[in-house]
Parts: C-alpha cells; structure tokens; sequence
C-alpha cells in the first residue's frame, strides 16, 4: 500500500509499480536486485582479473594465468584467501567503527549501480521499457525520480568508508590517507557535480532513465550535446573520485604504506579492494549513461536476430569495456599527482571550467528558450565567453597575486 | 602532445600491437604443455651445491671445514672423520661422513667453492628449492653427492628440463688457480667422476669470440644459450 502511494507520488518512475503491487511485481523486483548484485560481484571479479591481465600486457608480463583458463579464477582464488584468513583488530582501534567502515565504502559501491539502466529498447523513442513475466519494467533496480543526485549522494558516503576506515584504525598512516581522501573526493565532487549539471541542463530530467531515453541517435549524446568540455571534466573528475591512478594518492605506497586501509586484513581489506573495483564499473557505467546515450546503439546499428532489449545489454557493456580499459590505460601510463598538484588540478582548472562552461550552455540556453533571434543568440554566447574569459583571467591574476605574497611574506600552509 | 605520446607507448607494449612478453612461463614442473620454458641461465649461475667424486667414484671431500668455516651466513655443517681403512670413502686420510647445507640460510656467494682445496664442492645451475618444510631445506650429503655418473641427483621437487644436469662441476673455476696469468690454459684441476679430466678454459680472447662480448652476462639469452652449449661440448668432449 505505502509502496503504492510512493510510485504514484512518483509520476514517470517505473511502470512496474505504477499499477497495483501485488506479489509478482514484489518478486521480479526481488529478481532485478539478485540479479544485479550477482552481476556486479562478477563483473568485479573479472574487472580485477581484466586489469591485472592488460596492465601484466603493458608491462610485457604475462599476468594470472595459472586460476582457470586464461586464470580468469585467480580473483575468485585470491577472495576466497582473504575470505578465510585471520582478522586482525589493532588494539588502538576502535572496534565499532573498525569494523562499519568496509561495508559504508563498499554498500555505496553496489547501490550506484541499481539506478544505471543496463538494457532495454531506446530505439526510435522507445523509453526502454522490457516486459519480464507479464509485467512492464526498466532493466534497471530502480528509478528515482531524484536518479542522478542518488549517485552523487553515494558517492559522497562512499567519502565516510574510506575516512572512517582511516580515523578508526588508531594508526598514523591510515589517518593521513584518510585525511588525503576526503579532501580529494569533496574537491573533486565539485567538478562532478559541475559537469553532471550540464548534462541536466540538457536532458531536462534528474532520472537516469530519461537521460538515456533523451539521447536518441549518436548526435543526441550528452558527450555531443554538452560539447565534450563536461565529458572529459566529468572522467577525469570521476578518476579522482575512484582514487584511481593518477590520482590514488590515497594509497600511494611509497609514502603511506597502504594508505586507508593499512590496518585492514582479511575480510575488511577484500571488502575494500572489492569496492574500489566495484566503484570502477560503476562509474564507467554511470559515464557511459550520462554521455555515451547507455544501452543506445551505436550508429543506430539494429543487430539481426537478437531482441532489441538484449541488444541494449550488449551495446552498454561494449561500452562500459571501453571505459574500463581507459582506467587500465589511465593506471599503466601516468604517473601519480603530487598532492599540490592534485589540489591545482581541481580547484584551479577543473572547477573553473566546469563552471565557465556551465554558465555558458546555460545562457545559449536561455537564449534559446526565449527565442531570440539567431545573432542575438550568437551576441549572447560571445558575450558569455567574454565573461568566461576575463573571470579567468582575473582568477590567475588573483592567483599570481597569491603566490608573490607566499614568496615575500612566506605562507602559514 | 606528450601525454598522448605516452599512451601510446603503454599500449604498444601489449603483444597484439607488437609488444613484446619478456617474462617466460615456467611451471616448475606443473606446466601445461607449450607454455611451460625455463629461462637460459647464465654460465656461471650459482645454483644448488653437489659434492663431487673422481673418477674413481671416491668423494672428494676431505672433511676439512674450510668451507663451513668461510661460510658467511652459516649454513654448511662439516664433520670430518677418518676413513674406514677396509673401505675408504675419499683417496685421503679423512673424508666428510655430515655434509649438510641449510638451503634456507644459503646466500650463493660460492665462497665454499673458492675455500675447497679439492673441488669437492661446486655449484650447480639447478635453483629449484621448493621444498615445503624446514627440515627439507636442509639437504645432507645423501642429497648433495653427485650419483653414479657423475651427475647431481634429482630432487622430488626439481623440475630437470634438458641439459639441466650438465655444467654442475668445478669447470667455472680460475683457469690458473693462483690466478696467475701464465698458467692460462694449462690443466690445473682433477679429474672428476662424469667428467674426467676437463679441457682447459679458453682464454680471454678466444671467450669474447664466442660470446662476442668481453662479459659474457651482458650479451643476449641466445648468445649464452650458445656459449653454454659450447662449453657441453667441451665437457662431453672431455670424457675419457
């Protein structure tokens, strides 16, 4: 009954519960969720098989090959050691928080994945609508109306695992990875959330299922519509926030031993580490439905033979494998940040343009929406770029302003 | 453009664009067929000890302890006894009835094969110690003294591959024991159970010919692999 009032309450959600929740609609959700984390444990599993795999290929090794055929089961091998080996509680830890820490990185790691649509038809105005048992549904967990703002508020807890991890171990090292993370991640977030707002400016909803159902042909894509700006914010932005390499200061060996997670074994430790590759295949999906138009075919190619739904799952995952090998790329090539320059990258260059560019879709926008006329608008977007433009420059005048007062009256930090 | 150029050389290292796999695939003995190879191992590789004999079978060891004494981390335990004047084990008056090296402890220096005044000892190219307990690690002279032929003995867990049990005696030894640059090319070594009196070494020049290069670690895999067939050749040619 509540839940019949809440997808009323919900106009545009799911058509599952649009009707009457009877014990089918109650079971294929039931379905949808088992299905999901099974696949996302899977797909974690072979993400870490995957990576180790092509980065072994740059690093002209050979990597796992012993597990299974092409040693495609040494994660299942590795997680199942960790699984069983002795956890270890530090005696200065705090044991309520020790232990919460794992599951608050790695339950937001999971629940970013429920509102990605994975499949369904969006061909030819479609919505993406699959109907299972008698029932019509999204191929995705769920579908809130507040959708993409769920992500970004995940994101932000997933910042509490990983700081808690390190404050409750009672360690030094694991505090300063800690520290080093969540100033990342709230840094970072701003230019995700930047260039998230641009594809809403776009797509005009918050739910992830219209962001995809809005991008019909390739030259509907968020990634063409948004003017690629948002796209490339938008991975680099999500690399920090994945603490991948370049940006895996939080575990950067060489100065904090393992980083947050130093103190954690066995269980803790692969829940992390399964998080962290978790995290990776989320948001690559969430990548590819923000900008690549998620289960939309490419080049509005129809694949013979197979259901337009299953089509979907196979075009979402070709490019999902492509962001994913990126992140490989990503780790194989580039050395890692040092912390200023971090700090520099985000709050000097990405935020700034996330920024400028927002404000300047918003004015062709706005332009746009009040009809004016074609050299008004062209007036207005030149406009917009002189604003663009001398913000920034007074923004490194400030700068260079900053650093001669370092330089002669030295600097608290 | 730096950083793009970057990428690209990341990526032409994986074997379908060209790269090239430098790590080997070895199994240790639990190989799946085709991919399963032991690495060339230099000439003068300081793998496992073997004890070795004349060529009458007699051990060369004489239980003196100069090498447990030289040891620097310890590992060799030496006692020396007499002989059994009915059935002698060495030629000499004593012979080394415990022999043991601690394999945990060993660090290859090969300052045993410098201090043994009879090549008893020598280091061979085998480096399989994947023994699963402590006592394993500690092999005797049972497990150390060369077999019948003259060859080391295999051990359950070593992994012989062709040719693996060749090279195993003192033939890496100074041409001139005293180092003494005249004694070049003279035979200055015993005969030896399996290999009997060894040619001498090549000198210095004749060496750089073969491996074309002044060290013979620096040149490529191929170039050893033939150097160290070469060197067969010379040891199967010393047969008597």
């Amino acid at each position: 009954m509540t839940l019949g009032l809440l997808a009323q309450a919900t106009s545009g959600g799911d058509p599952l519960y649009a009707g009457d929740i009877d014990l089918a609609v109650v079971l294929i959700t039931a379905l949808k969720v088992v299905v999901c984390f099974v696949f996302l444990l899977v797909a974690t599993m072979l993400m870490v098989w995957f990576e180790r795999k092509v980065i072994a290929g740059m690093q002209n090794r050979v990597g796992p090959n012993k597990a299974g055929p092409f040693g495609i089961l040494q994660t299942l091998a590795d997680g199942i050691k960790a699984f069983f080996k002795e956890r270890i509680n530090p005696e200065r830890a705090d044991p309520f928080v020790y232990r919460l820490a794992p599951y608050l990185a790695f339950v937001p790691a999971f629940l970013t994945f429920s509102v990605v649509p994975v499949g369904g038809s969006f061909a030819d105005g479609n919505d993406g609508v699959v109907t299972i048992f008698g029932h019509e549904t999204f191929l995705q967990v769920a579908d809130p109306p507040v959708g993409i703002l769920f992500v970004l508020a995940l994101s932000s807890i997933a910042v509490y695992g990983i700081m808690l991890a390190g404050w409750s171990s009672g360690s030094k090292y694991p505090l300063l990875g800690s520290v080093r993370a969540s100033a990342q991640m709230v840094s970072y977030e701003a230019a995700l959330g930047l260039s998230v707002a641009t594809v809403l400016l776009v797509a005009g909803t918050l739910s992830t299922n219209g962001i995809v159902a809005e991008q019909d042909t390739m030259r509907d894509w968020n990634i063409v519509t948004t003017g690629l700006l948002p796209f490339v914010v938008f991975v680099i932005a999500a690399t920090a926030e994945l603490n991948r390499p370049p940006f895996d200061l939080v575990e950067a060996e060489q100065e904090l031993v393992g980083g947050f997670h130093t103190e954690y074994s066995a269980i803790g430790f692969a829940l992390f580490y399964l998080a962290e590759f978790m995290n990776t295949v989320t948001w690559s999906a969430i990548i590819v439905t923000l900008f690549l138009g998620g289960p939309q075919a490419l080049f509005g190619i129809d694949l013979p033979i197979i259901p337009g739904a299953i089509q979907g799952v196979i075009w979402f995952f070709l490019k999902l494998v492509v962001f994913l090998f990126m992140y490989v790329w990503f780790r194989a090539t580039l050395p890692r940040f040092r912390y200023d320059q971090l700090m520099d990258l985000g709050w000097k260059v990405l935020i700034p343009v996330a920024f400028g560019w927002f404000l300047f879709l918003t004015t062709l926008r706005i332009t746009r929406d009040l009809e004016w006329t074609r050299s008004g608008q062209i007036m207005a977007g030149a406009a917009a770029v002189v604003v663009a433009v001398a913000g920034y420059a007074l923004f490194l005048a400030a700068l260079r302003v900053s650093a001669r007062q370092r330089e002669t009256h030295g600097s608290l930090f | 453009m730096g950083y793009l150029q970057g990428f690209l050389v990341t990526l032409r290292q994986i074997r379908a664009f060209g790269g090239k796999q430098v790590t080997t695939e070895y199994s240790g003995g639990q190989g799946h067929g085709s991919h399963d190879e032991k690495m060339a191992r230099t000439e003068r590789l300081h793998g496992r000890h073997v004890l070795n004999r004349y060529e009458d079978g007699m051990e060369k060891c004489i239980g003196c302890e100069l090498c447990a004494g030289v040891c620097p981390a310890k590992c060799i335990y030496v006692r020396g006894a007499d002989n059994p004047p009915d059935d002698p084990v060495s030629p000499g008056e004593r012979y080394g009835y415990v022999y043991e090296i601690n394999y945990l402890r060993c660090i290859h220096c090969d300052l045993c094969v410098e201090a043994c005044p009879t090549e008893a000892i020598t280091e061979s190219k085998l480096f399989e110690f994947s023994f699963t307990n402590r006592r394993d690690a500690v092999y005797t002279r049972d497990e150390l003294v060369v077999g019948d032929d003259g060859k080391p003995q295999q051990l359950p867990w070593e992994d012989w591959r062709e040719g693996d049990d060749l090279l195993s005696s003192g033939w890496m030894r100074a041409t001139a024991p005293s180092g003494e640059a005249g004694a070049e090319g003279v035979v200055a070594w015993s005969g030896e159970l399996g290999y009997g009196v060894r040619a001498p070494e090549p000198d210095q020049a004749e060496r750089d010919t073969v491996t074309g290069s002044p060290d013979p670690t620096l040149v490529e895999d191929a170039k050893v692999e033939h150097a160290a067939k070469d060197d067969g050749d010379r040891e199967e040619r010393g047969h008597h």
